[in-house]
């Protein structure tokens, strides 16, 4: 079913690339047209400071006061509240560096606003980062690596307990017009949503034909947001602030939808789970990005080296409540591995269930050539038609 | 006009002020040297960047990166006026923004009576620190506390269960009352002045005719306060017309103009600019409205 695609990419000089395939679909060699920009070739001297846009929590100054130490480099960040705010962010040619989630990611990588990576100057990228952020499509693109992996969560479909009295097995509960939850419903509040919808569609109506949740043809898009028009009639509430969300959960307002791990640890509510329904579900594979126009190339590098160790990503992790991309953090205590199990970090198995969030364009990214697939402008502007 | 001048000429030569005496001569340097500061700052900050945004609307986004790249097209505007969940949402927001200005109303002129005409001093003096009060609040934090009063455990559900009545739910009716919580004492301090102003013997005169309460608040108070009214108005019809945190937070699934303006401001700018077209046009009707009725005149 899944088709994945592994870059293996080892210390040594060259990038080996390995297309394997989980499934019987044929395969996926996606070609994306991108603009031609050159990578760093070697290390040279510190420029003094790096402009970091990310999300809230990555950039602290726990560990950013040792690079500026070692490196010189005074660290500048701004965070961001939405991917969308990320890549306009990014495009102001004002920062050289983003903690992108994937929709964001092949947006500014086709945009040519962030520039492909040379892995040899990344020592500490190394083999025990997770395999399933090596090589995603989001921040692979035609071979080349853009991205250097941070971590990752999945959009888990959390529920009241005192409530639902049990962990519900299918998304259902969100979409159906019959759901008992009808009112205490919450969703995601993005267009990328979209790819929660065709991941549902995928599991219920195989006549669609849907492969891959962020290649969407006209039709498949269009079917998509007939489910999402539905789901409005039955919304209680869309979130895109955490804060929101947890107050709308912990005061009884919504007893069903979209979260995050992280978010239910906030709640700090022991009638409040989460699970992973029987369709899977999407989620967030966050990497750092570097821009195409950055004057701070070599402070950049050093921090994507820097924070690639176990134990800088494996505090920047826990910090955010998500799963660390090195999973070399995980052996290094008992308190690590606890937060390991809890966010999957070593679960392969878990995470081949969770589509990461890639943006969409116009080349179908699950292969298919004879179609054009919708781009994100498509799901802006259909996302705009499912609110009332 | 003239004759103050030339009547106050000699004075101010005889003072010796340069400058004064420069300008004297010179109407039209000292009407720009007047104008300067305020002009720069509304043409030069406010309508040129409000221009700018504006002319965002006829510009194109790449559909392959969603870069915006300046040109000419009407597209954005044929999407704000197709796009039925579009309409429907520039509905709602004029209905929600005219249903606020109306319980505005409802609420103000009541209590401006009360306060001009019944209360005693002290009490007066107390209700007007009370209606000033909340602006002294940040605006979010009203909002979130009105999120928090009535969510499903709040206080209002809560307060109500004794007598078995339950809250709407965040929902439409819960964004009218968070925003006549808002922009209440605009409407409030302005109908109180006029009421205020109204002198006594006209109560004196009316009830001498034979005109009950009731009767003299709708045939004389009324008429009279009528500026102030549309005075408060354009406040609370124009700052709810553009507000979308109250939605967000106390609406549910609730859209507002605003809501789309948000969502479109990163995703798809020339949209935002385009939508951001229609509250303007409600604000511009209404307050030519308003003019006809000339009480922009005595603001």
């Amino acid at each position: 079913m899944r088709i994945k695609k592994h870059a293996l990419v080892g210390a040594i000089s060259a990038a080996a690339l390995l297309v394997a395939s989980c499934g019987g679909d044929g395969s996926a060699d996606v070609e994306i047209k991108v603009p031609e920009i050159p990578m760093h070739e070697a290390m040279g001297d510190f420029e003094g400071e790096l402009n970091i846009v990310n999300w809230s929590g990555f950039v602290e100054p726990a560990w950013t006061d040792k690079f500026t130490a070692d490196t010189g480099c005074k660290v500048n960040p701004r965070v961001a509240g939405t991917s969308d705010e990320m890549v306009t962010l990014m495009r102001t040619g004002q920062y050289d560096i983003v903690s992108a989630s994937g929709d964001a990611a092949l947006r500014l990588i086709v945009g040519g606003d962030v520039q492909p990576l040379n892995i040899e100057l990344i020592p500490n990228f190394s083999d025990d980062i997770a395999e399933g952020m090596k090589g995603n499509v989001y921040d692979t693109v035609n071979g080349k690596p853009y991205g250097v992996p941070i971590g990752r969560g999945a959009n888990l479909l959390q529920y009241n307990d005192t409530v639902t009295g049990g962990a519900p097995e299918s998304w259902d509960v969100v979409w159906e017009l019959d759901s008992p939850y009808k009112g205490k419903i919450t969703a995601y509040d993005a267009p990328i949503y979209i790819a929660d919808a065709a991941v549902y569609l995928m599991y219920h109506k195989p006549e669609l034909n849907i492969k891959n949740p962020y290649a969407l043809d006209k039709d498949q898009l269009a079917a998509a947001i007939d489910l999402l028009k539905q789901q409005n009639q039955i919304i209680g509430e869309y979130w895109s602030d955490p804060v929101a969300q947890i107050t709308s959960f912990v005061g009884g307002n919504t007893v069903v939808g979209t979260s995050w791990e992280i978010l239910r640890k906030f709640a700090a509510q022991d009638n409040l789970k989460t699970t992973l329904p029987k369709e899977g579900s999407t989620g967030w594979f966050d990497s750092w990005l570097v821009s195409s126009s950055t004057p701070n190339i070599n402070c950049a590098y050093a921090w994507m080296d820097y924070t690639s160790r176990a134990e800088v990503n494996g505090a920047i992790a826990v910090n955010f409540g998500m799963a660390p991309a090195n999973t070399a953090f995980c052996k290094s205590s008992e308190e690590a591995q606890a937060h390991c199990d809890t966010f999957f970090a070593e679960d392969e198995e878990f995470f081949k269930q969770v589509w990461p969030w890639t943006t969409p364009i116009e080349t179908c990214v699950d292969g298919r050539k004879d179609v054009m697939c919708t781009s994100f402008q498509d799901w802006t502007n259909a996302w705009a038609t499912v609110k009332g | 006009m003239s004759d103050i001048t030339t009547n106050s000429q000699p004075r101010s030569v005889r003072r010796s002020r340069p400058v004064s005496s420069y300008l004297l001569r010179r109407p039209k340097l000292r009407l720009l040297s007047l104008l300067a500061l305020p002009m720069t700052w509304i043409i030069g900050v406010y309508i040129f960047s409000l221009f700018l945004l504006l002319i965002t609307a006829f510009w194109n986004v790449d559909p392959f990166t969603s870069l915006v790249s300046p040109g000419f097209n009407l597209e954005n505007f044929s999407l704000v006026l197709t796009n039925p969940s579009y309409i429907a949402t520039s509905v709602r927001t004029l209905l929600i923004a005219l249903t606020v200005t109306l319980v505005c109303i409802m609420f103000a002129v009541p209590l401006g009576i009360f306060m001009a005409k019944i209360a005693r001093p002290w009490l007066r003096n107390a209700l007007a620190v009370a209606i000033t009060l909340p602006l002294w609040a940040g605006y979010l934090v009203k909002i979130i506390a009105m999120r928090l009063v009535f969510t499903e455990e709040g206080f209002f559900n809560w307060a109500m269960s004794p007598i078995g009545v339950r809250g709407p739910g965040f929902s439409v009716p819960i964004v009218i009352l968070t925003l006549t919580y808002l922009w209440f004492p605009y409407m409030a301090l302005p109908v109180y002045t006029a009421i205020r102003q109204i002198p006594p013997n006209l109560f004196d005169a009316s009830s001498d005719m034979g005109a009950k309460g009731f009767t003299t608040v709708w045939r004389v108070v009324i008429p009279l306060i009528v500026p102030a009214m549309i005075a408060g108005s354009v406040f609370t019809f124009s700052l709810s017309l553009g507000d979308y945190l109250a939605a967000r937070f106390t609406g549910g699934a609730t859209q507002m103009i605003g809501s789309i303006i948000a969502a479109n401001i990163n995703l798809n700018p020339p949209v935002a600019a385009a939508y951001s077209m229609v509250p303007i046009t409600f604000v511009v009707i209404y307050l030519a409205v308003a003019r006809r009725t000339g009480s922009l005149e005595r603001m």
